[in-house]
């Protein structure tokens, strides 16, 4: 199915929007991750916009691309997505964390358009790749996307999918890594350093591309110049602000895994207004 | 003498018939393949087999990915590393998931041999069995593993097979093979042997034993670990009041902490557990470590008889 294509200037509008959406879905639940959410709702607001290829009314079509959020904390901005592509109503997305609701805390496939469970981190990527290699064993040209977390590239497992990805030649993977450089103790090259990141990926087999994940034309162009790239997959490392688009928390750690407060998402909202 | 068969040489075969009669099967390994025996099934099939090097949870995770897209996904390596290496990879990614994975894993158990301790796994039941949608089969002898695979292939969801590295004696006049429905081997009122995987075998020289001590048991194979067969449980609870439970597996968390749970909550009886008592393992040939670990005929027939009632002797 054809997305219709947004402007650049509606990508940013719509951004704004799903920024929003985070909020009064965290404040509602009164718990979950504003922090990773926010930094990564440009990248896969643009990517469900204008990049991917989908049809809610048939979410299992098998000519689909994939998309999984390794990094499943950061599922409001997932949900919130999903609901603006038209998955499930928007007013679902306030059922977050309640009983008997569809939206879990982390992902799980009781929610339209969510192809895989996650939460414990550093198993995506390996989903990813088992998403790749279905599409090479049948001769599809689907393309497969996951969005991975910078704190989780600490797990080694991440890292034995990335070999491997590169091994079986999987030009169909799109990783994106949302380098917002913290996680929950502190900034990661505090806790555990992971630079040099580019250097690291390209000595696994991968074709970097490097972006300012917050600018909607070079998340755009790296979409485009992903899918260009034969033989190898690719990964694009965005540069991102935790907590962007809120003032008070952007960089702040200890908004990775907790909602505002009602003041502080009034706060946010009119800042996003 | 019965005919002796390695589990793995039939699971390679098994594979490579499904792999012909249904394109939708994938075979993952992680560098054990020619151990595993799935290396058959990468010959036949090279486009739907894949190596995954020594990387057991990326292994897991990717059959994940995979079933979501539609696939059968059969994976091997030893148990040791399947349930034991990957269990977060299976919890999350495969059994909530509740996807098309099947888990055949090989070189389980004391049986292992010279390997030793590492090697041998004694805890894989237990680890498997508290995983919500997880399907465990166990089977007893070489035709039965193909029966195992061909039922796990048949019912969508995840599998755990477990198999051994040793050759086993085929057990003749078994039945049929139903997925959850337990095998009775002997019949008998006296007591209940229940055993599973090569245990099978050795429980049956102990019924010929104790036979000839005047003492009849009935010899259940509880192939299927779960869903377990409670009905065939609480039967034999009722009619002989005393289980005997064999396992090659650590006396914590596998077949008889299942058979204790449904007795107990519903009939409770004595049951005796013949398993490894809380050890790791070491280097032996299998027959000295069966031995030193209290895994014989001789201990199935022991545990009878010193926990029979009187009245039975």
């Amino acid at each position: 199915m054809a997305n219709k294509q947004l402007t650049t200037e509606e990508l940013v509008a719509r951004a704004k929007e799903v920024r929003r959406l985070i909020i009064q879905m965290l404040v509602r639940a009164g718990s979950g991750h504003p922090g990773g959410s926010l930094s990564a709702t440009d990248l896969i607001t643009a990517l469900y916009a204008n990049v991917l290829r989908f049809n809610p009314a048939d979410p299992q079509w098998p000519d689909r691309d994939r998309f999984h959020m390794s990094k499943g904390h950061c599922c409001p901005l997932w949900y919130a997505v999903l609901a603006k592509a038209g998955y499930f109503p928007v007013e679902k997305l306030f059922t977050l964390r309640q009983f008997g609701s569809m939206l879990q805390g982390h992902p799980d496939r009781k929610t339209p358009g969510v192809e895989s469970a996650s939460g414990s981190l550093g198993q995506g990527l390996s989903i990813a790749l088992g998403m790749s290699l279905a599409a090479k064993i049948d001769k599809k040209d689907y393309r497969v996307y996951v969005l991975l977390g910078d704190g989780e590239l600490q797990e080694g497992s991440i890292w034995e999918a990335a070999m491997a990805c590169a091994h079986f030649s999987c030009s169909n993977i799109c990783a994106i890594l949302d380098a917002n450089g913290c996680q929950i103790d502190g900034r990661c090259e505090d806790i555990m350093g992971l630079e040099p990141l580019a250097a690291k990926w390209q000595s696994f087999g991968w074709h970097v591309i490097e972006i300012n994940g917050h600018d909607m034309q070079q998340i755009l162009s790296a979409y485009d110049q992903a899918k260009t790239i034969k033989d190898k997959p690719t990964i694009i490392i965005a540069r991102t602000i935790k907590g962007k688009g809120v003032s008070f928390m952007e960089g702040v750690v200890g908004f990775h895994g907790r909602a505002p407060t009602e003041e502080e998402a009034r706060k946010a909202l009119e800042e996003l207004a | 003498m019965a005919e002796q068969l390695y589990q793995r040489d039939v699971y390679g075969q098994a594979l490579v018939k499904l792999g012909s009669l249904n394109k939708n099967i994938v075979v993952l390994d992680a560098d054990l393949s020619s151990s595993t025996r799935t290396n058959l099934f990468a010959k036949q099939f090279p486009d739907r087999f894949f190596n995954f090097g020594v990387a057991e949870q990326n292994m897991m995770a990717t059959a994940a990915g995979l079933a979501s897209c539609g696939k059968t996904v059969f994976l091997s390596t030893f148990a040791v590393f399947a349930a034991g290496r990957a269990w977060d990879q299976i919890r999350v990614s495969l059994s909530y998931n509740n996807f098309n994975v099947k888990i055949v894993a090989t070189h389980a158990g004391i049986t292992v041999g010279p390997d030793g301790a590492s090697h041998q796994a004694l805890e894989d039941i237990a680890l498997m069995r508290v995983l919500p949608n997880m399907n465990i089969i166990i089977p007893c002898d070489g035709p039965q593993t193909e029966d195992a695979v061909m039922a796990a292939a048949d019912k969508p969801g995840p599998f755990y097979i477990r198999l051994g590295r040793s050759k086993v004696s085929t057990m003749d006049n078994k039945g049929e093979f139903k997925f959850g429905q337990a095998q009775l081997l002997t019949k008998g009122d006296d007591v209940t042997i229940v055993a599973c995987g090569m245990m099978v075998t050795q429980a049956f020289g102990a019924v010929k034993n104790l036979a000839s001590k005047g003492i009849n048991a009935r010899l259940i194979n509880m192939h299927t670990i779960r869903p377990i067969d409670s009905e065939i449980i609480l039967k034999a609870a009722r009619e002989t009041k005393l289980i005997i439970a064999c396992e090659e597996h650590n006396i914590f968390g596998g077949l008889a902490s299942s058979i204790d749970e449904i007795v107990a909550e519903n009939f409770p009886v004595k049951v005796i557990r013949v398993g490894v008592r809380n050890r790791f393992g070491q280097s032996g040939e299998p027959e000295d470590l069966l031995k030193e670990y209290n895994l014989t005929s001789l201990d199935i027939e022991k545990a009878v008889l010193s926990n029979i009632s009187k009245n039975k002797q």
